[in-house]
């Protein structure tokens, strides 16, 4: 729009067009697939705010006020299971993009609808540990440690429940439109926010369970 | 000077174009290995008590999870200094610093707040 519009008045005005041409800006306004970068710069500050959850927990993690440590609390095992749920959900949601990319509606659906189960047992793990710890009073008001703790690992497991709730929507518009480019790019951008949330995980599992349960 | 403006303009959309290259099954399934083994890794270190020193086995812990998450964002993620022409890892560059800031400035400013804001530290601050 801009360009034509300096193209229109150099050639009204009929200046030396070699002079003008380097205003001109030649590359093009919108980059292919803007939305993926505009996606990704969503991340990035969804990455601060798990930043700031970090730095509380990092800061308050020791701070048990006489209560519950995270060596008396935590169930690595049920971690380690939680971990592994989030893993598997990963690979079959690549499984899911290699689908979509030999143009396979069925199996991009069948992988996606794997993908949210795995999703579905992480978020029911982390549920039933998180009622097992208010159950036994180590609920988030019992100390600043445990404010930090449920803070964290809550916003974490948040963004797991949308996502499955995006997956879900996902798999109605897959089964209405097919593999249509828009869908195709909500398939990229879930990809991105899934794998996102595991990244988040692995720092959750190692600073806050491992190295929690640490003398 | 406008020459530079129309290559770069063509590098980055060949580059956007070559940034969204079909990911491959064999790229999937290297990163999932290497992140199961990653992950199984500071579980035993844990689980195990395998090394005595705990300040260690916490920064072994550290290490390896930097290492998992490099490798979930180049197989899974599919960073590269290419894709989008390389505004991925800009900023993707710039939040790591702003979080490193904020992560190591809290620490660091709280830690010492609580060691000089000791009872016995305000104890000595009142009789100066």
């Amino acid at each position: 729009m801009s360009d034509t519009h300096i193209l229109h008045d150099s050639a009204a005005g009929g200046l030396a067009a070699a002079d003008d041409s380097r205003f001109i800006v030649r590359e093009p306004h919108h980059p292919e697939n803007g939305t993926l970068l505009g996606f990704w710069i969503y991340l990035m500050s969804d990455c601060l705010i798990f930043a700031c959850l970090f730095a509380v927990y990092g800061v308050q993690g020791r701070a048990y006020a006489g209560g519950p440590t995270g060596a008396d609390l935590f169930d690595l095992p049920l971690v380690a299971v939680n971990t592994a749920m989030l893993l598997l959900s990963s690979i079959t949601y690549g499984f899911a993009m290699l689908e979509s990319q030999r143009g396979r509606l069925r199996g991009t659906q069948a992988w996606l609808v794997v993908t949210g189960l795995f999703g579905l047992a992480f978020l029911g793990l982390e549920l039933y540990e998180f009622h097992h710890l208010i159950e036994h009073g180590a609920g988030p008001w019992r100390s600043a440690f445990l404010s930090s703790f449920f803070a964290l690992v809550g916003t974490h497991g948040l963004h797991v429940a949308f996502g499955i709730v995006w997956l879900v929507t996902l798999l109605f518009q897959l089964g209405r439109h097919g593999l249509i480019p828009a869908n195709r790019r909500r398939l990229m951008c879930l990809s991105m926010f899934w794998h996102f949330l595991d990244v988040v995980w692995i720092g959750v599992f190692s600073f806050v369970y491992l190295m929690g349960v640490l003398p | 000077m406008s020459h530079d403006h129309t290559t770069s303009g063509h590098d980055a959309l060949h580059a956007g174009q070559e940034g969204h290259a079909p990911s491959t099954l064999r790229g999937y399934l290297t990163g999932f290995v290497l992140s199961v083994i990653l992950t199984a890794i500071p579980f035993w270190l844990v689980m195990d008590g395998v090394l005595a020193d705990s300040g260690a086995t916490a920064l072994t812990i550290l290490l390896i999870g930097a290492a998992q998450m490099v490798v979930h964002m180049v197989y899974f993620l599919h960073m590269s200094p290419r894709s989008e022409g390389g505004w991925t890892l800009l900023a993707l560059i710039f939040t790591l610093i702003i979080v490193a800031i904020a992560l190591a400035g809290s620490l660091w400013v709280m830690y010492h707040l609580n060691i000089n804001m000791m009872p016995g530290h305000l104890h000595d601050m009142s009789s100066m």
